[in-house]
């Protein structure tokens, strides 16, 4: 494979090629913000699954270890990762669920796959909102 | 579709007809792997669905635990099996995730160093978790 910017040998010096696809030339579109957000929300849901092991050591560790882990999530700052981390779980689940539905040759349909789109938008939408509103509830209201 | 009676009733593998039997039960392509890493993401993928709602519903059921009710709830058979399940399967999802990104964008020699060094990072942080939740639920 001839690489970007480099020469086949005996021709002239290339030039560097625009890599497909451009997508910096495109109107950003629900399908292709999408496929994007889905990718980019697996990357943070990576890091947060070191937070996970982390978490998990701390709890190990004892009491203590464990006290200094819950206040760095409990602060402020530990609350909004932990907020971006929760819509990015929601949002990469049901990304994940309408990619395992589109395994099995359905919702192809543009139309079907607009409304697939919007529903995944809407459901993690709902679903961090709910996550959220249900464990301030459990925890009686105090951040 | 009358106008194109050769594909009634033809099912889409038989229309593959550049492939050689053997090939074709092998399930290979021309990079002679790839339907098992395909195939590995839609497993793990599967197995997450329940264990991340189990995950999430637990962890907002106990946000308003202490330590000792954490420990508790960590120490239950299933908790502790969950728990260890969801980690194999998260790590190995993210594994396989992390080289599909890293194999799009890295295009030089650094990408057979990342590829291995995000799988056996991904393979190291399972491990340090299902120890972390084994000593929760045996240690003393």
């Amino acid at each position: 494979m001839i690489k970007n910017g480099t020469t086949d040998g005996n021709s002239t010096p290339a030039r560097p090629r625009p890599l497909s696809p451009n997508i910096q030339i495109y109107r950003p579109q629900l399908t292709s913000v999408l496929s994007i957000a889905n990718r980019f929300t697996g990357l943070v849901l990576s890091l947060g699954a070191v937070g996970l092991v982390i978490w998990l050591s701390a709890a190990a560790a004892g009491p203590r270890t464990y006290g200094v882990m819950q206040s760095a999530i409990g602060n402020w700052a530990g609350q909004v990762v932990l907020f971006g981390c929760t819509f990015a779980f929601f949002l990469h689940l049901c990304g994940g669920i309408r990619h395992l539905v589109w395994d099995t040759v359905h919702g192809f349909e543009l139309r079907s796959i607009y409304i697939s789109g919007w529903t995944v938008v809407a459901a993690s939408v709902v679903l961090t909102a709910a996550a959220w509103t249900i464990s301030l509830f459990v925890t009686g209201w105090h951040l | 579709m009358d106008d194109q009676p050769v594909c009634h009733g033809v099912a889409p593998v038989t229309r593959r007809s550049f492939q050689s039997p053997l090939a074709r039960a092998l399930g290979r392509g021309a990079a002679n792997s790839g339907v098992q890493h395909w195939w590995a993401e839609r497993v793990t993928a599967v197995a997450l669905v329940p264990l991340c709602l189990w995950f999430a519903a637990s962890i907002i059921a106990h946000a308003g635990s202490d330590y000792a009710g954490f420990i508790a709830w960590i120490r239950t058979p299933l908790a502790t099996s969950c728990m260890i399940l969801l980690l194999i399967a998260l790590f190995h999802h993210s594994a396989l995730g992390l080289q599909v990104v890293i194999e799009d964008y890295v295009h030089s020699g650094v990408k057979f160093v990342a590829v291995i060094a995000v799988r056996l990072c991904c393979y190291g942080l399972a491990v340090v978790g299902i120890i972390a939740v084994v000593r929760i639920a045996f240690g003393g």
